[in-house]
């Protein structure tokens, strides 16, 4: 097929449009790589924009050195596993109970959950109720409020409703009970749509940082997102004191050799770590799940 | 097997929505929910009458608004230009750079930010110094001009690729015999995306469209909180949102902020019942 004039150069367009706005998304992430692998004091100096100019792993010695870094990173760890874990399963059994046309009032049961999809006390009510029923500075906190998603039972029904009922019936001839059917037979043939909501709800676990820090106020359970949060705003007033008073900023930055910033942006690297390191393996899953997330009843 | 659900459900959504009585007593965190005094719309009535409501009332408008004008269409854009690209190499690359922010925390992007703009050495002063557009680093995040920018250009710098997902999956639903037709008649690609994507993904904008209009007053809350931490800003930045969240949990007003939150969630209703009347004339209900 031969191409016109016009086509070329909106084609060419088109390209350079995507690549600067692939430079434009990728380059933030990457210049805070490259500080976070620079020495603290060469950053002070100006200019380290797309390579290290001055190569230590000095800042990130010192972050995982931090008692309090490294106790928040295991904390979001132990709360994506646990909370995500525990959501997944309750959402699914809520889910396939749904999917038994003799559950009695499952219309009601369906409207109470949709209800919550449109309407919600607010913050306020959610938190005063929260501090009554004493979950605050736990960290159940993180876990328990948010365990039933209306959404994700939704798309886990419409994915049950879907398997073959032979294969549920000739299960209940041998013998297996509601549970036993669920367990051994539905969901192991739900890998696909187990895998992206877990991956979701894994996300959201990971990057949640509002509920501990308005819940949470002991050190022990604060997730590395929340401890970054509080970083980053310390490296702020900092900037904002070095402008009032740059000369005492910089003896103090020549006192040492990392900086506020560069440690910040090795903190940032830690928290971003493993989605990072999941991301390439579970992109196939995830366009696949925005599309069933999406669908309607 | 529904019920252990249904209990966290009605503890954890539905004793809160009951809790929103607390806007209309003098909450007193002493006497608890049954014992405070109830005191009708006299939260509701401080609200309207103070100087905060017009300035929150601003922000929350003007942000959505901007929010809609340029974060709505940004995506649609991105998938019509992905569409065009022929070298499914450079298109599975660019995709991947632009999902990758959609699955971090707000309180990374937001470092990006403050790392981009910052004075001491962000990059972005460095460029425009480079080129000659300033003199000296400016000071991005602490000047009330500049916030909405920086916000509308977070939000979309973050959401950009994975809001396009959706519009790429409707575009490749389009029937190819269409373009080979239109070809053949004589219309370059920029006609063909004209005459026969867009209007192939129409119904697909005008749901999310809609869905966008419900939400309306929700103009922000994890973007504004990181980004706006300067309180010179607060007079740009301050939302409906925000603005129950410090003067609730902050200032432990609890039923001022009960009757503030309570305020958006009646008029989020009534755009959002407007929004579907509106869907169901164009025969896309959303419920």
């Amino acid at each position: 097929m031969k191409y016109s004039l016009g086509d070329r150069v909106m084609s060419v367009t088109i390209h350079a449009l995507l690549a600067l706005l692939a430079f434009v998304t990728f380059y933030p992430f990457w210049n805070a790589l490259v500080i976070s692998f620079n020495s603290g004091f060469d950053t002070s100096l100006g200019g380290v924009t797309f390579w290290p100019r001055a190569f230590t792993l000095e800042n990130y010695d010192i972050v995982f050195q931090d008692s309090r870094i490294t106790n928040a990173f295991f904390v979001s760890i132990l709360r994506t596993v646990v909370g995500t874990f525990l959501s997944i399963v309750f959402t699914a059994v809520f889910a396939y109970g749904m999917t038994k046309r003799e559950l009695y009032g499952r219309k009601v049961y369906m409207i109470i959950g949709l209800v919550t999809l449109y309407f919600s006390g607010g913050l306020i009510p959610s938190y005063m109720l929260i501090r009554e029923i004493g979950l605050t500075n736990s960290f159940w906190v993180m876990v328990i409020p948010g365990i039933i998603s209306v959404w994700n039972m939704i798309i886990f029904r419409t994915f049950f409703q879907g398997l073959p009922v032979g294969l549920e019936e000739s299960a209940k001839i041998d013998g297996c009970g509601d549970w036993g059917t669920l367990f051994r037979i539905v969901l192991p043939l739900s890998g696909p749509v187990i895998a992206t909501l877990s991956l979701f709800t894994a996300i959201y676990h990971w990057n949640d940082w509002f509920t501990p820090s308005i819940y949470i106020t002991s050190e022990k359970w604060l997730p590395i997102q929340t401890m970054l949060k509080q970083i980053l705003n310390a490296n702020i007033m900092t900037e904002q004191m070095a402008q009032l008073d740059s000369a005492a900023q910089n003896a103090m930055d020549q006192m040492k050799n990392v900086t506020t910033k560069s440690l910040s942006m090795a903190t940032m690297m830690v928290a971003t770590l493993p989605i990072v390191c999941v991301y390439p393996f579970v992109q196939k899953y995830f366009v696949k799940g925005v599309l069933i997330g999406s669908m309607k009843e | 097997m529904v019920v252990p659900a249904i209990l966290f459900i009605l503890i954890f959504s539905y004793i809160p929505m009951y809790g929103t009585l607390m806007a209309f007593q003098d909450y007193n965190i002493f006497k608890g929910f049954w014992e405070s005094p109830w005191v009708g719309f006299k939260h509701f009535e401080m609200f309207f009458h103070s100087p905060d409501f017009w300035l929150v009332m601003r922000n929350t408008v003007v942000i959505s608004l901007l929010k809609l004008l340029i974060g709505f269409p940004a995506p649609i854009l991105l998938a019509l230009m992905l569409n065009e690209v022929r070298k499914m190499a450079f298109k599975r690359i660019v995709q991947t750079i632009s999902y990758l922010p959609h699955f971090m925390s707000w309180v990374i992007v937001a470092g990006f930010t403050m790392s981009m703009l910052s004075t001491d050495n962000g990059s972005i002063n460095i460029l425009l110094q480079k080129v000659n557009l300033i003199d000296e680093p400016v000071n991005w995040l602490s000047t009330t001009e500049y916030f909405w920018g920086i916000l509308i250009s977070a939000n979309v710098w973050k959401e950009i690729g994975f809001a396009s997902i959706i519009y790429l999956a409707a575009i490749s639903g389009v029937n190819p015999d269409m373009y080979e037709a239109a070809s053949i008649d004589g219309a370059g690609k920029l006609k063909q995306m004209y005459l026969i994507t867009i209007p192939a993904i129409m119904p697909v904008v005008i749901i999310f469209l809609i869905l966008a209009i419900g939400n309306l007053l929700s103009a922000g809350f994890e973007d504004i909180l990181l980004l706006a931490t300067n309180p010179a800003l607060r007079e740009v930045s301050d939302v409906l949102d925000t603005y129950v969240y410090r003067v609730g949990i902050k200032s432990s007003r609890f039923s001022y902020a009960t009757a503030v939150g309570l305020y958006k969630a009646i008029i989020s209703i009534g755009l959002l019942t407007a929004a579907n009347l509106i869907a169901r004339r164009t025969g896309n209900s959303l419920w």
